[in-house]
């Protein structure tokens, strides 16, 4: 009995990691949709992209270079150099916030006042996009992503726990690193937002459009900042799930479960974003190890949306939002 | 009333100064809707302007046209002698025009000190960079903003609810903390949409005293719209009457007061 509960705890300390990586790519959404109202259906593959240009900046890889051989009949592939880890996520930060740019001006600015569905459709459109661009610009096998993050059991930490419980936790290098940079991450954006100006002028458009541009805030400016930031966060979340499980696309089906963590925590709050993810990460763990072998197992492809709209039903505003109560 | 008495100016604080902004032959539709018919006046530096008129008459589309929400069909705005092209509303807050709403558009999230301080932002600018930079000396740039801030806070007598969420804030406070904002940016020209619809007399005196202060001490020119002719007749310098879109009247308050038009038209006489 009393290993079968260290054994549950074990499984919940997992959850717990798995679910700091929810929240990280839960936060990409939660930012974009407070400051300019759009479900940026594109996180996923974002981070997807991401992911991809850090490993083609890294590995020497062409871009495009397909596409280049296809035309010119060339065979060019690599560049012949290796970049280190900080200049190559420094390139694709770059990358990020021009595509931030980009977007801004080439989608946004457009649909300005246009309904919440229509800038929507927009993002599935870009997100279709930018999994073709992807391919098209590093190719589609699938890519292993080493920035040097340690991995494998931590046995340290199984050494320890089996010295002082009598029961070796299996816990991956990785994943507590993961945790670790979440934490910061959610950290310096949670002090970013309530502290800097930037910060400020962002809460304000998230409030209110018409009030924010009359005391001199430029949307446009703040939506590309905005994007920029969530291009921030999807190439941490690209980094973190492409080191457990390679660069390949479906690294961007983790928007999926970034979805029940927003149902849970509620779409405007990064309280919720982090709270929601965590217990998405535990409680799908928790449950397929209590209820996994009797029901026939697979539990986690489900569980977390019934847990959401378990919540949805009694919770509707979220953990954390803020209870619209209709004037009538 | 004739052309002649309508143009002469009154013995307000903005008699003989210089016109600061000029709106000329300005008309706004909205599909069908005329919403402004060939509306000229202009507002003189340092006087307050009041715009009245029945709803719906135009005025807050007025004020919209003069801070950029709206962009007239026709017309020409000038201000500060030339002529001012389409602009987006964020770069006219820039050049020293800042608003209240009739509707309150306060940042409700957010307290009332940082709703005040964004009211700064075309004073200190985003400084994403000269953040990233230099961290010390954006923060003493931060300091000197929050000071006037702290001002203008003592200024509307509101420090007890310096750091309150002012979506928690009755009615009456929210506009002032509204007016806050529009003051910290030090406005050349200060638009108001209905400052004190729904406030209850002791409220609008206070108001009234702020708004009088503003424009004595500060110099402020203001533009006000206003249904409480009490209030119009106590803090306006001239007076613009419109209705159904128009320009019907144009004066000091006691010429507009006795106009037979201004009358007509608020006791709906038809057209
Ligand atoms: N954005 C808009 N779209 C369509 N019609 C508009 C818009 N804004 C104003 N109107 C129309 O223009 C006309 C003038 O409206 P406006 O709000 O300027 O009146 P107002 O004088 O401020 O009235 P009130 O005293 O009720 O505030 C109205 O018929 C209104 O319906
Ligand atoms: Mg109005």
């Amino acid at each position: 009995m009393h290993e079968q509960l260290l054994f549950a705890l074990e499984v919940s300390l997992n959850g717990l990691m798995t679910g700091v990586l929810y929240s990280l790519v839960a936060l990409g959404f939660v930012l974009i949709f407070k400051a300019s109202g759009v479900f940026n259906y594109a996180q996923g593959v974002m981070a997807l992209f991401a992911a991809l240009t850090l490993v083609g900046f890294q590995s020497g890889q062409v871009p495009f270079a397909h596409l280049i051989n296809a035309v010119f009949g060339s065979n060019i592939h690599h560049f012949g150099w290796h970049l280190p880890v900080i200049l190559s996520i420094l390139l694709t930060l770059l990358v990020m916030v021009l595509l931030a740019v980009v977007i801004e001006k080439l989608v946004l600015k457009h649909l300005i006042n246009q309904e919440p569905i229509v800038l929507f459709m927009a993002t599935i459109g870009l997100a279709y996009f930018l999994e073709g661009f992807g391919d098209l610009m590093w190719g589609s096998e699938i890519k292993r992503l080493d920035v040097g993050i340690p991995q494998g059991i931590s046995e340290s930490i199984e050494n320890f726990t089996f010295e002082s419980l009598g029961y070796g936790f299996f816990i991956d290098r990785l994943d507590i690193v993961a945790t670790a940079v979440a934490a910061v991450l959610v950290i310096s954006l949670t002090v970013f937002s309530q502290y800097s100006r930037v910060g400020r002028a962002l809460r304000a458009v998230a409030d209110d459009h018409q009030a924010a541009l009359s005391v001199g805030i430029s949307l446009r400016y703040i939506w590309v900042v905005v994007w920029s930031v969530a291009g921030f966060v999807a190439l941490v979340a690209g980094i973190m799930w492409g080191a457990k499980s390679g660069v390949q696309f479906s690294l961007s089906l983790i928007a999926l479960k970034a979805l029940p963590v927003l149902m849970l925590g509620g779409f405007t709050s990064i309280p919720g974003a982090i709270i929601g993810g965590l217990i998405i990460g535990v409680g799908e763990k928790l449950f397929e190890f209590l209820m996994g072998p009797l029901i026939g197992g697979a539990t986690e492809n489900w569980f977390a949306y019934v847990l959401a709209l378990v919540f949805l039903v009694f919770r509707p505003q979220g953990l954390f939002g803020e209870r619209i109560i209709e004037r009538v | 009333m004739t052309e002649e008495a309508m143009d002469k100016p009154s013995d307000g604080v903005g008699c003989g100064a210089a016109v600061l902004m000029d709106i000329r032959n300005v008309s706004l539709r909205f599909g069908g809707v005329k919403a402004l018919r060939d509306v000229s006046f202009d507002i003189r530096e340092g006087e307050i302007r009041a715009i009245i008129g029945p709803n719906g008459a135009g005025k807050s589309s007025m004020l919209n046209v003069i801070n950029g929400f709206y962009h007239p069909q026709e017309g020409e705005i000038w201000f500060r002698g030339k002529r001012r092209p389409p602009m987006k509303p964020h770069t006219i807050a820039r050049h020293g025009i800042a608003r209240t709403f009739q509707n309150i558009a306060l940042f409700r999230g957010m307290s009332t000190l940082d709703n005040i301080m964004t009211g700064r932002i075309t004073r200190m600018g985003l400084g994403l960079l000269s953040h990233a930079i230099w961290w010390g000396w954006a923060e003493r740039e931060e300091v000197q903003h929050r000071e006037r801030v702290e001002r203008i806070i003592d200024f509307l007598e509101i420090q007890p609810i310096r750091k309150t969420p002012v979506g928690r804030l009755p009615y009456g406070l929210q506009k002032r903390v509204e007016l806050g904002r529009a003051l910290a940016a030090e406005p050349t020209l200060l638009l108001l949409d209905e400052p004190m619809a729904g406030m209850n007399v002791e409220e609008k005196e206070d108001l009234s005293r702020f708004i009088l202060d503003v424009n004595d001490e500060f110099g402020t020119t203001i533009a006000l719209i206003e249904h409480d002719m009490g209030v119009v007749m106590d803090l306006s310098d001239r007076v613009v009457v419109m209705d159904y879109g128009r320009k019907i009247a144009d004066g000091s308050p006691q010429e507009v007061r006795n106009n037979q038009d201004v009358i007509d038209a608020y006791l709906g006489v038809p057209h």
